[in-house]
């Protein structure tokens, strides 16, 4: 008995060392994640008007979101964009840096430096810089100078016209065509996002034993077979993290339609009420997007314990 | 078995080829078609990645002439570094570098050491309400710091603390544009992606084994010291990678930057305002009312682009490994 009590003693006195470890996060996430996090709530349902000193918030009701759903001609349709934009773009980003790190996980000379031309945007395309780097029209017109001089060899342009021709552009298939032609144009965008993606599939890529490929080979098993039983299973559990960081990873660019418009009525037009209804629309559908589908990509996930 | 071998390296490539009735020929040909395609597939899509960053560099040297001349495509006509001392005027560079160095450094110490508290808290200690507390972690990774920015900005316009401030100066303290607020987040772990570096410092410590720690104890340590000796130096490379990417993101953030820090002359929001500084300083150097051509102020913005990044790239270079052997070190699974 006396063993026990003292075997309580020592558990609830780590409890409290492992209380006092995470305290900093306890009180940075009161005071700076849920206080203003309520306050924007209640924000988003007031009309805010900032005099000096302080500022007065008189309850409206669904006002705002009203005012962001039918009176705003701009939000809805950015919103929707965005968010097809979002799908469409961390779909490929996934697939891409997937087949990326089978390659990049093979032996070749010179992995090392592809490895690291890899993570290198993962350094310089973060913060300011995304936003930068799509209006400087400038580099733009080199790329295009070369791109001119091009024409008629490029096969994608051929490829493309071919399969619009068949498949019309009025159909789903001509939507789906669009989408990917879209990518491909675009795969400058999708490789710049997919750094980390890479490095985290190469890190689960490593942990498969050889053992386990060595045995399927002389069971007969091709490649391609071996692709889809072995190392897809055994690294599905990533699919999952690096959805969820490449979604959230996306909705957080600075070159996000939507946040620029958030901030531009906040800033520009002073009216923190519709700003904040607004972020809450938009938090709320990425909430609810990131939920669900990671909630049916865990079902698929398969783990070895 | 050993004179087996050396017999079958004798025997001719032809000669195996043929016993095995063509499959070491096909074998061999397939290799080299695949390390040839995975060759122009890598090359191209490095390239891809490069070169915006070789496009700015040839861009940088060119004097304005040279923009718009047609035969000029990427190699400059006539050389110059005039567009460095100008981007360098006009983004304040000595002064912004300097800061950008100081505000990075201090912030990434101030979040990495408090972020490695957490996530060892997080690892090895069982106490109530952890799983409902790590959740909470989570969400601070996926809730946008834009939904919350416009109450942050009000909140620390009137900053208050239970009304004390109030009640001394009469006044609530006005703290937007001087660095102590994001200080303030930095240390409650609400900074710049700080639930990530909690998550991966968590993921490094679990994967340590009990034993050491309890060793530790058996031996009369206690907890701060276990913590200290023992579990801190197992997990710098942990460490030393979250801080880089601290260092990082903050040197380049343009969001944190804007809202707490736009006071403070750094490179990050120096570089965003760019373009539209440049008329004024051409003003006051000329003293004429010029407009700036668009391809002259992307030229300056290209070369702003490329001061940004050179001290990044300088270190990277040298801590590449850092960088990118520590994500697979810490081992991320669900």
């Amino acid at each position: 008995m006396n063993k026990r009590k003292k075997y309580v003693g020592l558990e609830r006195k780590k409890a409290i060392a492992g209380y006092i470890f995470i305290a900093p996060f306890i009180i940075g996430f009161l005071l700076f994640m849920v206080k203003p996090l309520l306050q924007s709530l209640y924000m988003s349902f007031c009309t805010v008007s900032l005099s000096a000193g302080s500022t007065e918030m008189t309850w409206a009701g669904l006002k705002n979101y009203k005012f962001t759903f039918t009176v705003d001609p701009e939000f809805t349709s950015l919103l929707g964009t965005e968010v097809l934009r979002m799908v469409i773009y961390s779909l490929a980003i996934i697939v891409f840096s997937f087949f990326m790190a089978l390659i990049l996980n093979q032996k070749f000379k010179g992995r090392a430096l592809v490895r690291a031309v890899f993570f290198l945007p993962v350094i310089l395309s973060s913060g300011v810089m995304i936003g930068l780097e799509s209006n400087n029209q400038l580099i733009a017109n080199l790329q295009n100078s070369i791109e001119t001089t091009t024409t008629g060899i490029s096969v994608t342009d051929a490829l493309q016209t071919i399969l619009r021709t068949t498949a019309g552009s009025s159909g789903v298939a001509g939507k789906v065509f669009d989408a990917l032609f879209e990518i491909i144009d675009n795969i400058y965008d999708v490789a710049l996002a997919s750094g980390i993606q890479i490095i985290i599939f190469i890190s689960g890529l490593q942990t498969i034993s050889p053992s386990m490929y060595e045995a399927a080979d002389i069971e007969g098993c091709t490649k391609w077979e071996s692709l889809w039983k072995i190392t897809f299973p055994a690294i599905s559990s990533l699919f999952l993290v690096n959805w969820v960081y490449t979604v959230v990873d996306f909705c957080m660019r600075t070159d996000n339609e939507v946040i620029k418009k958030i901030q531009e009525i906040m800033l520009q037009n002073l009216d923190y009420g519709t700003a904040a209804s607004m972020s809450w629309v938009y938090f709320i559908i990425v909430i609810a997007f990131v939920g669900i589908t990671s909630g049916i990509m865990s079902k698929g996930v398969y783990y070895y314990d | 078995m050993t004179k087996n071998k050396s017999n079958i390296v004798k025997v001719s490539f032809w000669e195996r080829n043929r016993k095995s009735g063509g499959y070491v020929l096909k074998k061999k040909l397939m290799d080299i078609g695949v390390s040839i395609a995975r060759f122009i597939l890598l090359f191209g899509l490095c390239f891809l990645i490069l070169q915006p960053i070789f496009n700015k560099i040839s861009v940088s040297f060119m004097t304005e002439a040279d923009l718009y001349s047609p035969v000029v495509i990427s190699i400059p006509q006539h050389f110059t570094t005039e567009n460095y001392k100008m981007a360098a005027d006009v983004m304040n560079y000595s002064k912004g570098l300097v800061n950008t160095l100081v505000i990075s450094f201090t912030i990434a110490v101030v979040q990495i050491v408090v972020c490695t508290l957490v996530g060892y808290g997080f690892a090895r200690f069982k106490f109530p309400l952890k799983s409902f507390w790590f959740a909470c972690v989570m969400l601070t990774i996926l809730i946008p710091p834009q939904v919350i920015s416009n109450s942050l900005y009000l909140h620390f316009k009137f900053f208050d603390i239970l009304g004390i401030i109030k009640l001394i100066k009469g006044v609530p303290l006005n703290l937007n544009g001087s660095p102590v607020p994001y200080y303030l987040m930095s240390a409650g772990c609400m900074g710049l992606k700080n639930g990530l570096y909690i998550y991966m410092i968590r993921q490094f410590f679990r994967n340590i084994p009990n034993d050491m720690e309890e060793a530790a104890y058996v031996d009369g340590c206690n907890t701060v010291r276990t913590f200290f000796t023992i579990m801190l130096p197992e997990a710098k490379p942990i460490i030393t990678s979250c801080f880089l990417f601290a260092f990082v993101w903050q040197w380049t953030d343009g969001f944190y930057s804007k809202m707490f820090l736009g006071n403070t002359t750094l490179l990050s929001t120096s570089l965003a305002r760019l373009v539209d500084g440049l008329a004024a300083y051409l003003m006051r150097i000329t003293g004429v009312q010029t407009s700036v051509s668009v391809a002259f102020s992307n030229c300056i913005l290209a070369t702003g682009v490329l001061m940004l990044i050179a001290p990044l790239i300088i270190l990277y270079l040298f801590a590449q490994r850092q960088f990118v052997e520590s994500i697979s070190a810490s081992g991320i699974k669900m």
